[in-house]
C-alpha cells in the first residue's frame, strides 16, 4: 500500500544542510493502522508529509496506493491528494466557515455537486457524531469537537489512506482516548490505512498495529506493537515503552527493596496476550518454597492483546528460586533479573 | 437660521462637489480594493516558502509599492500628469484624478493585504494543499475569506486616506470639496463655505468608517 525507498530528506538553510530523514526505508500494509513514533526534531513531521508530497524526498522513492507520490506534479498529484486525507495537531480547520461548510470544503475541491454535497456532509456529521452542530463555526467547538470536523473534513471524499499529523497531541487524556476510538472505529469500518505520528506510546498501544522508532532522522526501530513493547531494542524505544509501563515511578520502590531485602532477586515479568491472565504467582508460592513480594505491576491494552508487567521479589534457597524461574520460561513468561536500578 | 450661520454656501455647488468627493472616493477604492488585492496577492504567494516562491518576482514587486507608497502624494499628482494626459487626454475634472489616487492608494493597500495575509494560519493552506487544492482555490476559498476581517478595515483605513487624497486631487483642479474649499472658500475668505466643506468631509469619513468597522466585525467568526 505504502512504499518507502532509501528515504532522505536534506533542507538547505543559511546554516548549513539539515538532514530531517535518512536512508527510510518502510512498508505499510492496506488497512493497517501504522504508528511513527519519536520526540520533537525526529523527523517524523517530514516524514508523514513525504506521504502526500506536501515535502519531495531529497532521494528515495516514496509510493502510495500504486502512485508514485514522489515524482508526480500538478493535477495528477492533487488528485492523488484527495485519496490522502490528513487530519492536523491543531486541526487547521477554517475559521471562516462553519462545521458544514468545513466539511463540504474538500468536496467543493474535487468538484462534487452541490446536492450531492448536502447529502454527503450530513453522513460525515453523523458519522463523527456531531449531528446538531453542523452551523457552528470552529471558534465555537472545544477540542476534541475541532477534531471530529477533522476526521470528518478528511474522511469526506472516501480516501484510502488518513494520515494523522499528532492529531491527539492538543486534546486533553480523555477526548485523546475518545478520538483514538473514533479512528479505531473508522479504520475497521471503512478499512482505510492510517498512519500517524506522535510522541505518545499511549497512542501507539492503543490503535497500532504496528510501529516504528524514529531517532534523529532515522528508523531505528520497528515491528508489530507488542513486540516492540516486549522487547525493546533501542535505548529511546525502551523509554517510550516506559511511558505506559508505569516502570519508571516503580524505580524508586524498587531501589527501596534492593536496600531492605538484599537476599532476594528483584525480577521484572512480562505477559503477553492471554498469559496475563494465568496464575503464576499463586503457583510459585504454592510449589516452591519461597517468598513473592509484589513491588510494582501494570497491564496495559494494545489492539493485539494485553501486556503486562510485573515486578517481584523473589526469595528462597537458591535451588528453589531456580525451579520457580523454570516454571516461569515453561509458561512463556519473560523473566528479567534486575540487580541495579 | 442655517442660511445665517453660512450665509456664502452656495448649496448646489456644495452638493455637487459632495458628490464628486463620493465618486472619486467610491471608484478609486473600489479599483484600489481589486489592485491592491491582486498585488498584496502577489507579494505573498511569492515570498519565501510559499506556493509560487518566487524572490525576482517578491523583491521587484515590493521594490515598486514601496516607491509608489514612499511619494507623497500631491508630488505623485504632479508626476503623473503626463501619464493622465496620454490617458484621458485632460488632466482636469474628476475622471482626472482616479489615476494618481489609484496608483497613491493601490501599493498602500497591498502592503495592508500583504500583513492580512501573513495572519492566516500556515496549517490551514497546509491543509487545503492537503485536499488537493489548487492555487486558484486556494486564493478563493482559503486566502481571501480567512483575512477578510483585515482586508476588510485595511480597506476602510484606505478609503479615509482617500477621501483626504481627493482634496488634495482638488487643489489642482480635480474638483470636489477639496477644491470648493480652497477656491470658494479659502481664496474668496470665506470661512463659511471651508468650514461647511470641512465638515461634510467629517461626516463621510464618520460614515465611511462606522460602515468599515460594522461589516469588518460582522464578518468576523474567530
Amino acid at each position: 500500500m505504502i512504499e518507502l525507498k532509501d528515504i532522505s530528506k536534506i533542507y538547505k538553510t543559511k546554516n548549513g544542510e539539515i538532514t530531517a530523514v535518512k536512508d527510510v526505508s518502510l512498508s505499510i500494509n492496506k488497512g493497517e493502522i501504522f504508528g511513527i513514533i519519536g520526540y520533537s526534531g525526529a523527523g517524523k513531521s517530514t516524514m508523514i508529509r513525504l506521504l502526500n508530497g506536501l515535502e519531495k524526498p531529497t532521494t528515495g522513492t516514496v509510493e502510495v496506493n500504486g502512485q508514485q507520490i514522489s515524482s508526480i506534479t500538478g493535477t495528477q498529484l492533487r488528485q492523488a491528494r484527495q485519496k490522502i486525507s490528513m487530519i492536523f495537531q491543531h486541526f487547521n480547520l477554517l475559521w471562516s466557515r462553519t462545521v458544514a461548510d468545513n466539511i463540504a470544503f474538500p468536496l467543493e475541491i474535487a468538484g462534487v455537486p452541490k446536492a450531492e454535497r448536502v447529502t454527503r456532509v450530513k453522513e460525515l456529521i453523523d458519522l463523527v457524531g456531531l449531528t446538531g452542530r453542523e452551523n457552528a463555526y470552529p471558534s465555537q467547538l472545544s477540542g476534541g469537537q475541532k477534531q471530529r470536523v477533522g476526521i470528518a473534513r478528511a474522511l469526506a471524499n472516501n480516501p484510502e489512506v488518513l494520515l494523522c499529523d499528532e492529531a491527539t497531541s492538543a486534546l486533553d487524556p480523555e477526548t485523546t482516548d475518545a478520538i483514538l476510538e473514533l479512528l479505531l472505529d473508522i479504520n475497521k469500518r471503512l478499512g482505510l490505512t492510517i498512519v500517524l505520528i506522535t510522541h505518545e506510546m499511549h497512542v501507539i498501544r492503543k490503535i497500532c498495529r504496528r510501529v516504528a522508532v524514529m531517532e534523529a532522522g532515522r528508523v531505528v526501530e520497528s515491528g508489530d506493537v507488542l513486540d516492540v513493547f516486549q522487547n525493546p531494542q533501542a535505548e529511546i524505544t525502551k523509554n517510550f515503552v516506559m511511558q505506559v509501563s508505569g516502570t519508571r515511578e516503580s524505580k524508586e520502590s524498587i531501589e527501596q527493596i534492593l536496600v531492605n531485602y538484599p537476599t532476594g532477586k528483584i525480577v521484572k515479568l512480562t505477559f503477553i496476550g492471554n498469559k496475563t491472565e494465568q496464575p503464576v504467582i499463586s503457583q510459585i508460592i504454592k510449589e516452591f518454597n519461597v517468598e513473592v513480594n509484589i513491588v510494582h505491576g501494570n497491564i496495559t491494552q494494545t489492539t493485539s492483546g494485553p501486556y503486562g508487567t510485573l515486578i517481584v521479589q523473589i526469595d528462597g534457597k537458591p535451588n528453589q528460586v531456580e525451579e520457580a524461574f523454570k516454571l516461569l520460561e515453561s509458561r512463556e513468561i519473560q523473566a528479567e533479573v534486575i540487580d541495579h536500578v | 437660521m442655517f442660511n445665517q450661520l453660512f450665509p456664502n454656501v452656495d448649496w448646489v455647488k456644495m452638493w455637487e462637489a459632495t458628490y464628486e468627493t463620493l465618486y472619486m472616493t467610491v471608484i478609486s477604492t473600489g479599483v484600489t480594493f481589486v489592485l491592491g488585492l491582486a498585488i498584496g496577492i502577489l507579494l505573498f504567494l511569492t515570498s519565501p516558502h510559499q506556493i509560487w516562491a518566487n524572490k525576482i518576482v517578491n523583491v521587484l514587486t515590493g521594490s515598486l509599492v514601496n516607491i509608489f507608497r514612499s511619494i507623497p502624494f500631491i508630488v505623485l499628482i504632479i508626476l503623473l500628469i503626463p501619464f493622465t494626459k496620454f490617458l484621458l487626454g485632460t488632466i482636469r475634472g474628476v475622471e482626472a484624478a482616479l489615476p494618481a489616487l489609484i496608483i497613491g492608494a493601490a501599493p498602500f493597500y497591498a502592503r495592508l493585504v500583504l500583513i492580512a495575509l501573513r495572519e492566516i494560519d500556515k496549517g490551514v493552506i497546509e491543509a487545503a494543499r492537503s485536499m488537493g487544492a489548487k492555487t486558484s482555490t486556494i486564493i478563493w476559498k482559503v486566502l481571501i475569506p480567512e483575512s477578510l476581517p483585515a482586508l476588510l478595515s485595511g480597506i476602510t483605513v484606505t478609503a479615509v486616506a482617500l477621501v483626504g487624497y481627493t482634496a488634495m486631487a482638488g487643489i489642482i483642479g480635480a474638483g470636489g470639496l477639496g477644491n470648493l474649499a480652497f477656491i470658494d472658500g479659502f481664496q474668496r475668505s470665506r470661512d463659511d463655505v471651508t468650514l461647511m466643506a470641512t465638515i461634510i468631509i467629517l461626516l463621510i469619513v464618520f460614515i465611511l468608517q462606522f460602515i468599515g468597522d460594522f461589516i469588518t466585525t460582522k464578518t468576523d467568526k474567530r
